[in-house]
């Protein structure tokens, strides 16, 4: 499968880094895959925003205008994004930040509280991980020994120790929406 | 490091250089090339290389200079505003027969012009990156991939022709991650007699000089370099063609515009629309025997480009009025999408 990926939200919310566990497990798991940051003004205390492709060919542009999938962890990026999304498309939001209702009815709308259902687990400052372990079980864009391994090469060698934490919210996210 | 790993491209073309030998790398810092400098500022002093941060890039390209004269492998990074500030050293280097590697990680001009992404400085890495009668050689990766293997070859050959090179990258393709598998051996550098470096009096001191103050001998310097130009020019054009054989409308683009472009010809053959890609992959030599193959076979040619139209000149200059050039670009950092050229394609394709 090839997937457009679109994350945005807040700066220091973890949108770059879950992009890049998109994009290692998908190369891991034997696709072409492509990463790019929005980087300028927007990213210094405004919102940031992450283009990730996934694809069985090669990426040519690696600027998604048009997202399969769009991550919203803000309401800035919500409405700045939803609009974009591709009709049958998804968008994950963490419904714990953003209270407005996705508009759109030819995509599919997943409310996420991923921000309390990290706190109320101790894992505060990860509901990035929690949206991409939802965002794995709702697309399953690659195997999941790849997206396991995905997340530990993402995570730098003198930060291990949080490895296992981002795994507990991965795993809350995958056992959402049941 | 043959492990395949994630890797920005900025971050690439730094490793691809550090790989390739080089230990000397002089910059300043600005957007949006920054990573170069960053990563060499952490590399360098753990494989016992320098990383001087310039007071200026007047400054850094003419310790780039003094670094090549003594037969180093030297690199200095900067974007499209303080690639301009640069120009003196380059002419300079050009005048001294000095290799050295420039990277411009372009971004929208004139003036301080925008951060985002874009190819509007074409024409000064190919026409004039400073005054007099010179060239450099211009690299255009593609990918990050291509960072990492242009870069070694950036420095292979300046180091042979005795000329300076250019990586000209864009914002987007420094920015961006993808997987890079670096070369697993070091380099050797090559040995470099004309340099002036120490020899406690064993031969004749060498000197680097661009001042030639008698006009017939000038004259007859630049004749002899602008032979080795025409071997360049004959022998180290490079391109990657796409899908070209049977096309009627064949896209000329390089960088990330070619990316961008090569979508395009896949959506079109979608169509059944014959495109097809001519990505340069040198700039300067212009690969132009791959244009001129094609003139006898395709209808038109259409030129993308990040700017307000730069290379679609040298195309026009290789086709030479045999057949219709075309152009399509965005500009001031706005990135063009694989629709808006399919869009192109398609009106082309109903007028011929």
């Amino acid at each position: 499968m090839s997937m457009n990926l679109l994350l945005a939200g807040f700066g220091g919310q973890g949108i770059l880094f879950t992009g890049k566990v998109v994009a290692y497990a998908g190369m891991l798991d034997g696709k072409e895959v492509s990463w790019l940051p929005s980087y300028g003004p927007e990213m210094r205390g405004g919102t940031a925003n992450c283009s990730v492709c996934v694809s069985g060919s090669p990426i040519g542009s690696p600027l998604v205008t048009a997202p399969d999938v769009l991550v919203a962890m803000n309401l800035p990026s919500l409405e700045k994004f939803e609009d974009t999304v591709v009709s049958g498309g998804m968008i994950i939001v963490d419904s714990s930040i953003v209270e407005a209702k996705i508009k759109r009815k030819d995509v599919k709308a997943i409310y996420l509280p991923a921000t309390r259902l990290a706190s109320d687990n101790g894992l505060k400052g990860m509901a990035n991980m929690v949206i991409a372990g939802r965002l794995y079980k709702e697309t399953k864009f690659c195997s999941e020994n790849a997206f396991n391994e995905g997340i530990r090469k993402s995570i730098p060698a003198r930060k291990q120790e949080l490895l296992d934490n981002n795994m507990a919210a991965v795993k809350i996210g995958m056992k959402s929406g049941a | 490091m043959s492990e395949k790993v994630l890797m920005k491209g900025n971050e690439a073309l730094a490793e691809a250089a550090i790989a390739a030998g080089c230990r000397h790398f002089f910059g300043y810092p600005i957007t949006p090339q920054t990573e170069v400098a960053a990563h060499m500022s952490k590399r360098m002093p753990k494989i016992g290389g320098v990383y001087l941060q310039a007071e200026s890039e007047v400054a850094a390209i003419n310790m780039v200079l003094g670094a090549s004269a003594a037969g180093v492998r030297a690199m200095t990074s900067s974007s499209s505003p303080g690639v301009s500030l640069k120009a003196e050293g380059l002419s300079y280097l050009a005048g001294s027969d000095l290799p050295a590697v420039i990277v411009n990680v372009q971004r929208a001009g004139p003036g301080l012009g925008g951060i985002q992404p874009s190819q509007a400085d074409y024409w000064q890495a190919t026409r004039a990156p400073g005054h007099g009668d010179f060239k450099m050689l211009v690299f255009a990766p593609s990918t990050v991939q291509e960072m990492v293997d242009l870069g070694a070859i950036a420095f292979d050959l300046g180091d042979k022709e005795r000329m300076p090179a250019m990586i000209l990258s864009d914002g987007l393709l420094g920015q961006m991650m993808e997987p890079v598998v670096m070369g697993s051996e070091e380099k050797k550098v090559q040995e470099k007699p004309w340099a002036v470096s120490g020899h406690k009096n064993k031969r004749e001191h060498n000197v680097i000089n661009s001042l030639y103050i008698d006009p017939p001998n000038m004259e007859a310097i630049l004749k002899a370099r602008y032979e080795r130009y025409a071997e360049i020019q004959e022998n180290e054009q490079r391109c990657e063609e796409y899908l070209t054989d049977d096309a009627d409308i064949i896209l000329v683009a390089y960088g990330a515009s070619a990316r961008i472009s090569r979508s395009a010809v896949d959506a079109a053959r979608k169509e059944n629309i014959k495109a097809g890609l001519i990505r340069p992959i040198t700039l300067w030599p212009y690969p132009d025997k791959a244009i001129l193959s094609k003139i006898g076979t395709t209808k038109v040619f259409l030129c993308v480009e990040m700017s307000t139209g730069q290379m679609v000149d040298d195309v026009k200059l290789i086709v030479n009025g045999k057949r219709d050039v075309r152009f399509y670009g965005r500009t001031g950092g706005v990135v063009p999408t694989p629709a808006e050229v399919l869009n192109e394609i398609k009106k082309i394709k109903g007028g011929i």
